[in-house]
């Protein structure tokens, strides 16, 4: 396999003006913060199912399995909610119930669970003795995501690690067993980042499925078993290759926080994790989503986890060219909601999308004065960089050139991460053949175009410069409109990407709490000390 | 007419090219184990143009061959479709133009599926494979109950909304627990008196459109459907809703 040329990000090709970016930047923090005030004014199930966990209660209800898995997470927060709510938190009342009880946390939660116990919040010394467990185990916890990072860069001292720009590339059996010689196979071609996509409709479960499984529909449960036996088969083909390979998952839906806190613990390295997307692509409520976001945010930031946002769905919703200031107006949203979560520049995987209509004029033009534009403003970024989907069609051949120019525009403005291009895009599952033609497409284009991306200068009364300019200006204004109303009613108007979403609306509402007086979480609060944001 | 065969560059030499993978290292014998592999599909003269090894256990072959298979296009039986495909603006013009009011669109998954993916391709703003969903049309309000609906709440929406087209949508499914999920919508819609009055229409990857007699829905959208499709076919429906005008208990407009 053909060596990688030295990746660069090519910065200052492109004359913008950086005071408009500056202003963005702060519109963006004005918008933010109240996001922000919200998520840390409120609970959610899945954050307390996700400090459980992240406690050491795992497990399913007796004879529940798979994706009909009922977790004990789930059955222990539902008890607490139904005893003392969970206004104050499920951990103390949750050990209140083990130092009461056997003093074991997995035996005390089955007890919960089964409805043996009916948890209480305690008083006084029982207080004192419950807080006082549950910041140990919520130390250890904790310990246990930091290790994560520890341990990959251990992994990766010890085998080598990936060359940039990532290729990315993802597997989507449904079953983890077909899924991992599949992810072998694609690493020893050449991929540096395997993506796990997930079954689909998992975003919507408020629970996560569990155990080994082989019965996803158009993708993989992810579970905390699949995540462990997907990142063992990578660590064994990346001590054969000499090369670390890198696991995705997605943490979006309604179970953000657990997938990321699953994530963190088994060591998984990039996970998909946007502030909006769940509420304007899968109709999540947005107190759901920013409080949950915020969480799995930090969870991530202490594993060393590098995020992924999912702006290229805008794009494949709207037409590519009217609607490229929005892909930057939430990338300056992410990028603030993030740093506010802990996370670092270094971290942050903002997306975008290759999707301009083949048969606009001068697309390739417009492609790259969107791709430099967003290098440009997020210099420090590893960018994700999309290929084309919403363009394919059933003509394989024409697309697998297609994915060749998204490649070329990838490696002349130095993205990241660059998620392979399937030429079967829309058509079908990727056959096992597609991947390797993508991967020979992308080695192709990179390998001869990655060092001309040192020479290449736009000139400051072009179309390319002028187009990124106007992008940059419309993303200024549309965050002024944001900033003017609030983010809250920016969405309930319909301000991205024309869907209206309302405060009370969506999915997953009924598990939004709003933190009580005695609103305690010893993992959330450690979380937050240990990536240095106020909880 | 005359039977036809592939044609690669001369009449009737029957050339198709294919390509495809075997589990197998790629050696001589992987090459041999591909033209067998033609020669079974019917090729002639079989020619293997690019192996290559994927990994230590997989070989990717491209092939050429000649097929001695003919078929004769006007012998087969067709099924068209029996509605033309419309734009987006042609949809909205024809609801704005017959209906004269917007096309009330009620859409659930029933039963225990708790899977809207298929529902949500098809409603959704997002869509489906770069095809916008029904919520993107301006002539249409779109009511999205989700999943695990019961069918009296489907009929309680339709009443209350004035529902002109009912969507039911099925992905996942146990046995044939899909044809039952959807025949048991159909019968409560018989039972409240609405069956007449709305388009019903099923769909999910189980389905084909032939099913749409037994069940007793106007058509059924099966695997790899589009909004698009599905709005073309509400939008060939208009004059039935126009003829049973408004429905009795509601009040619509918006």
């Amino acid at each position: 396999m053909a060596v990688k040329p030295a990746f660069q990000r090519p910065i200052g090709r492109l004359p913008i003006d950086h005071e408009v970016v500056d202003e963005c930047r702060h519109l963006a923090s004005e918008i933010a913060g109240p996001v922000d005030a919200l998520a840390r004014s409120r609970t959610t199930a899945s954050i307390e199912r996700a400090s459980l966990r992240l406690v050491g209660v795992d497990g399913v209800v007796e004879g529940t399995e798979g994706a009909e898995a009922f977790p004990i997470p789930n059955a222990v927060v539902d008890a607490i909610r139904d005893s003392v709510g969970l206004e104050r938190g499920a951990l103390i009342p949750f050990f209140d119930a083990v130092e009461t009880g056997c003093g074991d946390i997995q035996t005390t939660a089955g007890e919960i669970a089964r409805g043996e116990r009916t948890p209480r919040w305690p008083d006084g010394v029982d207080y004192e003795i419950a807080l006082e467990r549950a910041t140990n185990e919520a130390r250890h916890g904790v310990d246990r995501i930091a290790e994560a990072a520890e341990l990959r860069a251990e992994r990766i001292a010890s085998v080598g690690d990936a060359e940039k720009p990532w290729f990315y590339l993802i597997v989507a059996t449904g079953n983890i067993h077909e899924d991992i010689p599949q992810a072998q196979a694609a690493a020893r071609e050449g991929a540096d980042v395997i993506a796990v996509i997930r079954s689909t409709g998992q975003s919507l479960l408020d629970y996560v499925p569990y155990g080994a499984t082989g019965d996803g529909f158009a993708g993989t449960f992810a579970t905390q078993e699949n995540f462990r036996l997907m990142r063992a088969a990578l660590d064994e083909v990346g001590e054969e290759l000499g090369r670390y390979v890198r696991l995705t998952n997605y943490a979006s839906g309604l179970c953000m926080p657990e997938i990321a806190a699953m994530a963190a613990m088994e060591r998984l390295d990039m996970m998909l994790n946007d502030c909006m997307y769940g509420i304007i692509f899968r109709d999540i409520n947005m107190q759901r989503t920013f409080t949950d976001q915020r969480f799995s945010r930090m969870v991530h930031a202490l594993a060393g986890i590098v995020i992924n946002t999912g702006e290229d769905n805008y794009l494949t919703t709207a037409d590519a060219i009217e609607s490229a200031h929005t892909v930057l107006a939430s990338q300056f949203l992410n990028e603030r909601l993030a740093l506010a979560a802990g996370l670092k520049d270094e971290q942050l995987g903002l997306g975008h999308a290759f999707e301009i209509n083949p048969g606009a004029p001068d697309q390739i033009a417009l492609e790259l004065a969107h791709a430099q534009l967003i290098r440009e403003c997020f210099p420090n970024a590893p960018l994700k960089y999309m290929p084309p989907t919403k363009h394919m069609t059933g003509n394989v051949f024409q697309g697998f050139l297609y994915d060749g120019m998204f490649n070329l525009v990838g490696a002349l403005t130095g993205q990241d991460i660059i998620l392979l291009g399937m030429m079967t895009e829309g058509v079908h599952t990727p056959f096992l053949s597609d991947r390797d033609l993508a991967l020979e497409n992308a080695r192709y284009v990179f390998g001869g175009a990655t060092t001309l991306a040192g020479e290449i200068r736009f000139d400051a009364d072009g179309d390319v410069a002028r187009r990124a300019s106007q992008v940059l200006e419309e993303c200024r204004q549309m965050l002024r409109k944001v900033a003017d109303i609030g983010m809250f009613e920016a969405i309930e108007a319909g301000m991205f990407a024309d869907t209206v979403r309302t405060r009370d609306g969506g999915k997953g509402l009924d598990g939004v709490v709003v933190r009580g007086d005695g609103y305690v979480n010893p993992v959330e609060t450690l979380l937050a000390e240990r990536v240095g944001v106020a909880s | 007419m005359t039977a036809i065969r592939p044609y690669g560059d001369t009449t009737d030499d029957g050339m198709v090219q294919l390509s495809f993978t075997l589990p197998v290292t790629v050696s001589e014998r992987a090459r041999e184990a591909a033209m067998s592999i033609a020669r079974q599909m019917g090729l002639e003269r079989p020619q293997v143009v690019h192996m290559k090894g994927m990994g230590a256990d997989f070989t990717f072959f491209v092939v050429y061959g000649a097929t001695s298979v003919s078929v004769e296009p006007d012998e087969l039986e067709v099924e068209e479709r029996p509605f033309p495909l419309l734009s987006y603006q042609e949809v909205n013009r024809a609801i704005r133009e017959t209906l004269k009011r917007p096309l009330v669109v009620v859409g659930a998954c029933t039963g225990t599926d708790a899977h809207t993916v298929g529902l949500d391709a098809i409603l959704s703003m997002k869509g489906f494979a770069g095809d916008k969903g029904l919520e993107f049309y301006s002539e249409m309000k779109i009511v999205n109950l989700g999943s695990q609906v019961s069918p009296e709440e489907i009929v309680e929406t339709v009443e209350r909304e004035g529902g002109d087209a009912v969507l039911i949508s099925q992905v996942v499914t146990q046995r044939d627990a899909h044809l039952v999920h959807l025949r048991q919508v159909e019968e409560a819609l018989v039972d409240a008196g609405l069956r007449e009055r709305v388009v019903l229409v099923g769909g999910g990857p189980r389905f084909s459109a032939h099913q749409a007699a037994e069940l007793g829905y106007d058509r059924i959208f099966g695997r790899g459907s589009t909004p698009s499709e599905v709005a073309s076919y509400l939008a060939s429906q208009l004059d039935r809703l126009v003829e049973f005008g408004p429905h009795p208990t509601t009040h619509r407009g918006r």
